[in-house]
């Protein structure tokens, strides 16, 4: 515990993330340095010099660590190193200790047993098990899986492979609020289904799915609900016997807690089974082979126990700043469209299209704050987001949506320099947008023959 | 005691290095995976020339409108040519689309001043994107700037030719105009 009250001040200085304030509020704020603090930490990036590191506004990707967190960890690295499966020695028989420790604060976040809970290396391992697995440990009686069109690359990805080892996939539509529909998710329910995966919170656009009306089909039809949760855990209520939960997909970097961790919750009574992904000593009750990584696994349980205590306050808290973010940009800039459900969203993933904008090169102005975009151009292929397409988002305005992620470590500070930020950008490119100019001179851009080259 | 001293000169140096000045972040090219925008690009970014509009209707101006808003590029040059000597005195423009997209048609617009127009129909999209250091993914912003520029010549002459086919009235209202 001394040792990181040392550390701490040197990695607030040190990281240029954190300000050197005083006070505990404004240390843990991931606020830019100021220019005159220190000059040495101006960065060059990408051609563009900016003074200090950009206010980080993208918590859907990922979250700081909670320096809490960081000093649950610590010991793991420097003393209390050893093997959790090494059962010869005080080494390995305390981090196993903290292993277990770590497993039953994750399983009382969501309101599971001990025993349900299995460490991987973050979600996408655990959808891998989840969708692969399971169906594969099925794979003589249930030949369907049930997805939707906006879940993760990975879930997405897995079922593809699945199709190609000859099972079917339905992978559902979204309305245009972006939740699904639970009437055609039940239609589509067939005999053998063996699997219906469908995400808790959206990273892109933040809707929160009706999961107990899905879990409670299931649970009718008899087969297996898995969701994949890693933007959900810590941030809404999950309770896996309320929802109906199968199988659930959990990630430790969307929580505050370390990269490289995660954990699949796999229900006990009635007993989902999967087929292992990966081959070895039959650690984790032969579910994942390998060392389990304890100083990750008790940052994951440390961040776990953090949010149980916090979640209404950051939940409460996350409203507020994003009331004032919509307020901020919407009072100056018109033709703003929210991606998603207003009424069944997570609060601290606000993702906004801005007519006759582009979302490159907004981002390209938008240098000193860290947001993300559906934009085609930040993706590797030149397709605008897939989310945005299922929700019905014409393809132009797809090409201009931001998200803006607000956490537990944003300042209303913050919030108002992004405001700042985003509606001078704004204006700026849309004085330089021809689409702008026309629809102010009142000519319907859907009516015009593009020429396309 | 040991530990902590220790930990402070293990982790000091090491953060030193890995986050603040030199290595990883001071350099362009490394982050992003080799996606760097030029200082070019930026520049044109911040700094926009030539941005702006003019009027549609006026004979001496030629409109190029190229690309789609699905594909996330819309470009609208303009040039004013001088009627008797062919050459563009002016151009200006307006762009929906990335920072290289925006660069290109600032380039384009910066290129055409000045030149005949024979001579801004030889502007090649490569010529651009060398200049902007346009990476691989973004060649097709330069190659819409150089559809730009053709069809803003292309733009003037048909309404040269139309306006040359309404005879002396047109020829009087211009003078009338001048």
């Amino acid at each position: 515990m001394a040792l990181s009250r040392r550390l701490l001040p040197v990695l607030l200085r040190r990281g240029g993330c954190l300000s050197a304030f005083p006070s505990a509020a404004r240390a843990l704020s991931t606020a830019a340095v100021p220019a005159d603090a220190e000059e040495e930490e101006a960065v060059t990036i990408k051609g563009v010099r900016i003074s200090g590191r950009p206010l980080y506004m993208d918590m859907q990707a990922t979250t700081p660590v909670d320096p809490r967190v960081l000093d649950a960890m610590l010991p793991f690295y420097l003393s209390r190193y050893g093997n959790p499966h090494s059962r010869t020695h005080l080494y390995g028989w305390e981090s196993d200790a903290a292993v277990e420790e770590a497993r039953a604060r994750v399983a009382a976040l969501v309101g599971a047993d001990s025993r349900e809970i299995f460490f991987t290396s973050g979600a996408t391992e655990c959808n891998n098990i989840a969708v692969k697995g399971v169906m594969r440990f099925y794979r003589d009686r249930r030949r369907h899986v049930i997805t939707t069109q906006t879940e993760h690359k990975c879930v997405l990805d897995s079922c593809r492979y699945l199709q190609q080892e000859g099972f079917e996939v339905t992978y559902l539509p979204v309305r245009p609020d972006g939740l699904v529909d639970v009437a055609q998710l039940a239609d589509a329910i067939r005999p053998d289904t063996g699997l219906v995966s469908v995400m808790a919170v959206n990273n892109e656009i933040g809707v929160v799915q009706p999961l107990e009306e899905i879990g409670r089909i299931c649970r009718e039809k008899g087969v297996p609900f898995h969701t994949d949760a890693a933007q959900a855990l810590g941030k809404i209520p999950i309770d896996v016997n309320q929802m109906g939960i199968g199988l659930m997909s959990l990630s430790a970097h969307k929580i505050y807690g370390p990269k490289g961790v995660g954990a699949l919750y796999l229900r006990r009574r009635p007993r989902i089974r999967v087929e292992p992904q990966m081959s070895g000593g039959g650690q984790e009750r032969g579910i994942r082979s390998g060392t389990v990584p304890t100083p990750l696994v008790v940052g994951f349980g440390a961040a776990c126990e953090i949010a149980a205590k916090e979640m209404d306050y950051d939940y409460r808290r996350a409203t507020t700043l994003q009331q004032r973010l919509l307020d901020g940009i919407r009072g100056q800039v018109d033709d703003i469209v929210i991606n998603g459900s207003m009424e069944h969203r997570y609060p601290g993933n606000l993702n906004l299209s801005f007519a006759y904008v582009e979302g490159e090169s907004l981002l390209m102005g938008l240098k000193e704050v860290a947001v993300s975009s559906g934009s085609a151009c930040t993706s590797a292929s030149l397709e605008p987001s897939y989310v945005l397409r299922a929700l019905g988002v014409e393809e132009d305005m797809a090409h201009t949506s931001i998200r803006f992620g607000i956490g537990r470590f944003t300042t209303e500070e913050e919030v108002d320099r992004a405001i700042e930020l985003t509606v001078h950008q704004v204006k700026k490119l849309r004085d330089m947008s021809p689409l702008y100019e026309m629809a102010k001179a009142g000519i319907d851009l859907k009516s015009i023959q593009w020429a396309q080259h | 005691m040991l530990l902590r001293a220790g930990g402070r000169r293990l982790l000091a140096p090491g953060l030193r290095r890995v986050l603040g000045g030199g290595g990883l972040l001071a350099d362009p090219v490394a982050v992003g995976g080799g996606r760097a925008y030029h200082e070019r690009v930026v520049d044109h970014y911040e700094n926009p020339r030539n941005v702006g509009s003019f009027e549609n209707d006026d004979p001496s101006v030629g409109t190029g409108l190229v690309g789609a808003p699905a594909c996330g590029d819309v470009m609208k040059l303009q040039i004013r040519v001088d009627e008797s000597s062919g050459k563009i005195v002016d151009a200006c423009f307006k762009t929906f689309g990335c920072g290289s997209a925006i660069a290109s048609s600032s380039v384009a617009t910066e290129w055409v001043k000045g030149k005949q127009m024979e001579e801004v129909l030889t502007i090649k999209n490569s010529e651009i994107a060398k200049h902007l250091s346009l990476p691989p993914v973004k060649l097709h912003c330069s190659m819409l700037a150089e559809d730009a520029i053709k069809a803003a010549v292309k733009n003037y002459e048909a309404k040269k030719a139309k306006l040359g086919q309404k005879g002396k009235v047109t020829a009087a209202e211009k003078a009338a105009e001048a």
